[in-house]
């Protein structure tokens, strides 16, 4: 019954992220996903000393401050000082988990729930430690799963009512802006989504390997399919077949679980890279039918 | 309390704060070195990507060796993190994905393996892997004799290497189809530069640990930038930004057992990116500075300007005396304003009181035609160059004459064929 | 439409970058009904002056009328097409969709397309010829079919004023007339288009009114009134390195292009 529990939590997560994920992949973004999740740690670290507890709303309004205002450093470092913008992602991102890291030194001195291993890799064989119970004995399964959840409905809430937005802002900025679509609004909601995934995840995935469930199923997604909604689709499937997978081969080698379903991401990524060159290398060589395209 | 570990920590009696400290400033000069390339090629985030890369290399060359032999982890770190580079150079070249995403993805997958690799070891090793997750974070304090001579080696060899082929290297940094055009070996270089990069980061990650050592390689160069344009100049700013940071990073870590190190260095890194950007030449210290000299500027020259139109001097002796009332019934000036404008050009000698009003001295006089000729070239400058309706000339010169320089005047004067302050005025 | 209301107002137009003006005290107005080209040398602010009109920027002074009004009382009027290049046509979409796009607004964002936008859509890849690849990927397109996806859209969102950068760049011959026959049937019903073009030897042939940019507003008028050698050689002739040197004088010392409480 735990496995199950599991494993359905982290499908959520593979979900979310993948579904996100996308768009960030699409908006070339990747890396200011990669620096969000790293930057959300100071705030979840000084929202759970004050809270004094994991499932607080707090910790989601201290992660998401941080991860907004990474978002803004970033955008203050290349727009107004002109640092090359990767260098911008670079500096803030180890900055705000520095701090975190710090402040994990001073604040969580001998707490077990926030470490710094769990930073890093979460523990999703833990989450059914803290257990949500009917009438004190029907377990209904661990609290982060419920977690994942809410937050899952949110993301596709958000998606779907937003598909056009995404779309438009995703595809061609200029032009959203040029028919009056307000696009930072929509730049930032979008970062506070991923921000919300990435905290809601940090416990059972950790704040770095969340960035494999953010962006390798999406490109594998990319590789295959050349249509939007196919890509979300096919994206959240490779999300879940790797969670599934690596689960069942992380207990076998008994290893890190969440370690093993990002690894099996990036396998099944490289079966879609071959694939792809495959079938590059078939329509070059086959009717010629790319170059006739060339010419009406 | 904390003078007493100060003098403790400086005085160098004990052998394990040498260590530290020789091993961060040869950590932290090398990445410093390589870091300066890794910026001015625009490939900053890609030492993020070899750095988590490592881990599974650290891990891998622990098994092979079956201990923590730092030779060994460091051969594992540097074959990994070259595996990355490779794989994000195919993605890119050879799919749609583009290179931030290429990154990341590489960055989850590679720290992944580590992670499965390190709990491997944990959980079959045969207990010599203490130590190991130092790696992940970094243990500044950790690092022994052999592990300094291991790193200056290193950083010998990295310095000896940029020293040898600067010029190479920023030919290659500036212009690499250039580079390959007057038959330098690009394809080399840069295997060789990026060869250096990994092992720069490879000796750092038991410092910093795989993911702020790549504050180590951005941030002091971004840093240098703000402060020079030369690129000799900034590689030195940069290394000793860095190796501040590392010692000042080191010692918080020595008077308070529980601070890491890590995140010390690197905050104190970050902490003089941000002075750098109010304080540096370009920064917003200056920019605030420069602003409020051109506001005076204008504002000064503007009542000067003022009198002129007010009073004229074509002829000799005419009368120069003037009112601030005057002054701001023919032209809109702030009071506050005007008051500490007339303030400076009396310091300035300009003008001088008369009574209770003002009076134009003959340098004021000089200045003041200087600036109603410039305003009037540039007039003629635009009508003959553009085209601009003649109702608008007269604004479109109003800020342009507080700039130019005498140098301009002249260019003006023979483009235009004009000499001496021209008629027409619009 | 009565005759004193310009289609674009541009009016004391400065827009800068870091500091340093990129366009610089512009001022024309563009009657409607006719197709005008803006023209000038590479830098010239060509593509800054098409998004500060259309909002994308914003200027430091000046401002922009269209129709007689603030742009955001009159966005469905306007058409934008951007450069092909600013785009990542790896992007999974197929034409439908990208011409789909033209029909977006900020008001009906929530709403899913209906018949009429479809209808709509699917006449627009009629027009330029496209629709026998309505479903195809637009990464499986050429340069000139992808530029005419982008027309399409244009052509979607039903405007009264058309504003395209660049959109013979990288096209083929076939592709260019074809274009070139569209414009001239909007221009019969009554559209106004404003192009940003760099080929000087089409020019006279293409447009009915010329807009001659170099940073400053060089020339306007009628073909032959904007192409003499003296505004040519003014614009691209290097004529104008006083000028360039006052701009990196003012982005050096970030001294303001206009003073304050100035604007004309």
């Amino acid at each position: 019954m735990n496995d199950i529990f599991i494993i359905l939590t982290a499908v959520l997560v593979a979900i979310n992220c993948a579904l996100l994920g996308t768009f960030l992949l699409l908006r070339k973004m990747a890396m200011l996903g990669d620096a969000v999740s790293h930057a959300v740690l100071p705030g979840i670290v000084v929202a759970y000393f004050f809270a004094g507890d994991k499932g607080s709303v707090f910790i989601l309004a201290g992660a998401t401050v941080a991860g907004l205002a990474a978002t803004f450093l970033i955008d203050f470092f290349s727009r107004r000082i002109r640092i090359q913008n990767d260098a911008a992602i670079g500096i803030t991102y180890t900055l705000l988990f520095a701090v975190g890291m710090i402040l994990i030194a001073v604040l969580m001195q001998g707490n077990a729930d926030i470490d710094q291993e769990c930073v890093l890799y979460g523990d999703i064989a833990l989450i059914n430690f803290d257990k949500i119970l009917i009438d004190d004995n029907l377990y209904i399964g661990p609290r982060a799963m419920y977690v994942e959840l809410v937050a899952g409905i949110i993301v596709v809430s958000s998606l779907v009512i937003g598909f056009k937005g995404f779309k438009l802002i995703s595809f061609n900025e200029d032009f959203a802006k040029s028919v009056g679509i307000k696009t930072s609004r929509w730049h930032y909601f979008l970062m506070a989504l991923v921000t919300l995934t990435t905290v809601v995840s940090f416990e059972v995935v950790g704040a770095i390997l969340v960035v494999g469930f953010l962006v390798i199923p999406p490109a594998s997604a990319f590789l295959i399919t050349r249509k939007l909604i196919p890509m979300l689709v096919i994206s959240a499937l490779t999300g879940i077949v790797s969670v599934v997978s690596g689960y069942f081969l992380a207990l076998w080698l008994d290893v890190s679980i969440t370690g093993m379903m990002v690894v099996m991401a990036g396998i099944l990524f490289a079966f879609c890279f071959i694939i792809s060159q495959l079938r590059s290398h078939k329509t070059l060589a086959g009717t010629g039918f790319e170059q006739k395209t060339q010419e009406i | 309390m904390i003078w007493q570990s100060a003098i403790d920590f400086f005085s160098f009696k004990d052998p394990n704060v040498v260590y530290v400290l020789a091993g961060i400033i040869f950590i932290n000069s090398s990445s410093a070195l390589v870091g300066t390339f890794a910026y001015l090629r625009k490939r900053s985030l890609l030492a993020d990507a070899v750095s988590h890369a490592l881990l599974p290399g650290i891990c891998l060359g622990f098994l092979f060796a079956g201990e923590k032999n730092m030779p060994a982890l460091i051969t594992g770190a540097f074959i990994t993190g070259w595996i990355s580079i490779y794989l994000i150079d195919l993605i890119v070249r050879k799919s749609r994905i583009k290179q931030d995403a290429a990154i990341a993805m590489v960055i989850a997958f590679f720290f992944a393996i580590g992670i499965v690799l390190l709990t491997y070891i944990q959980k079959h090793g045969n207990g010599n892997q203490a130590g190991l997750d130092h790696f992940l974070f970094g243990q500044a304090a950790a690092i022994s004799k052999n592990d300094v001579w291991l790193f200056a080696v290193v950083f010998v060899v990295i310095l000896l290497a940029v020293l040898l082929l600067y010029k190479n290297l920023v030919i290659l940094s500036f212009n690499p189809d250039f580079a390959q055009s007057v038959g330098i070996p690009v394809r080399f270089i840069e295997f060789f530069l990026t060869s250096l990069t990994v092992l720069a980061i490879a000796i750092g990650i038991q410092a910093l640990g795989v993911i702020l050592i790549s504050a180590l390689i951005i941030t002091p160069t971004a840093t240098a930038r703000m402060w020079t344009h030369h690129l000799k100049k900034m590689i030195v700013i940069a290394i000793l930004i860095s190796v501040f940071s590392g010692i000042a990073g080191a010692f918080v870590s020595y008077t308070r057992a529980q601070m890491p190190t890590g995140p010390w260095v690197v905050v104190i890194l970050s902490f003089i990116t941000f002075v750098s950007v109010v304080m540096a030449p370009k920064g917003l210290l200056r920019k605030f500075i420069v602003r409020r000299k051109n506001e005076n500027k204008i504002n000064d020259e503007n009542i000067l300007k003022t009198i002129f139109e007010l009073k004229g001097f074509s002829e000799k002796e005419k009368m120069l005396v003037f009112s601030t009332v005057e002054l701001t019934e023919k032209r809109l000036f702030d009071t506050k304003k005007l008051d500490a404008g007339l303030r400076r050009l009396i310091r300035r000698n300009l003008i001088q009181h008369k009574g209770n009003e003002f009076e134009l001295t003959t340098t004021g006089k000089k200045e003041a035609a200087r600036i109603i000729k410039l305003h009037r070239l540039w007039e003629q400058y635009l009508l003959k160059r553009t085209s601009i309706d003649t109702d608008h000339v007269h604004s479109g010169a109003e800020a342009i004459e507080h700039i130019i320089t005498p140098e301009i005047e002249k260019e003006l004067e023979k483009e235009l064929g004009i000499e001496g302050i021209p008629e027409d005025d619009y | 439409m009565k005759q004193d209301i310009h289609a674009i107002e541009v009016h004391n137009l400065t827009v800068s970058y870091d500091g340093k003006p990129v366009l610089w005290d512009i001022d024309f107005n563009l009657d409607s009904g006719q197709i005008i080209g803006i023209i000038g040398p590479n830098g010239s602010g060509k593509t800054t002056s098409l998004k500060a009109i259309m909002g994308l920027l914003k200027p430091a002074s000046g401002f922009v009328k269209i129709f007689g009004k603030s742009l955001d009382e009159v966005r469905d009027r306007v058409a934008y097409v951007p450069q092909r290049e600013s785009v990542d046509w790896d992007f999974p979409a197929s034409v439908l969709d990208v011409v789909l796009m033209g029909r977006s607004k900020s008001q009906n964002l929530f709403r899913r397309a209906n018949k009429t936008d479809i209808g709509i859509a699917l006449q627009s890849i009629e027009k330029v010829g496209l629709t026998e690849f309505k479903n195809r990927q637009i990464s499986q397109l050429s340069g000139g079919q992808q530029q005419r996806v982008f027309i399409a859209r244009a052509l979607a969102q039903q405007a009264d004023l058309y504003l395209m950068d660049e959109p013979f760049v990288g096209v083929d011959a076939a592709t260019e007339s074809a274009i070139l026959e569209l414009l001239r049937e909007m221009k019969s019903n009554g559209k106004t288009v404003l192009i940003i073009h760099h080929d000087l030897q089409t020019v006279s042939d293409y447009f009915d009114y010329l807009v001659l940019l170099n940073t400053r507003l060089i020339a306007k008028g009628t073909p032959p009134e904007v192409l003499t050698r003296e505004n040519l050689s003014n614009a691209y002739g290097g004529q104008l390195t006083l000028l360039s040197k006052i701009v990196d004088l003012i982005r050096q010392n970030e001294f303001p292009v206009r003073e304050k409480g100035f604007d004309l």
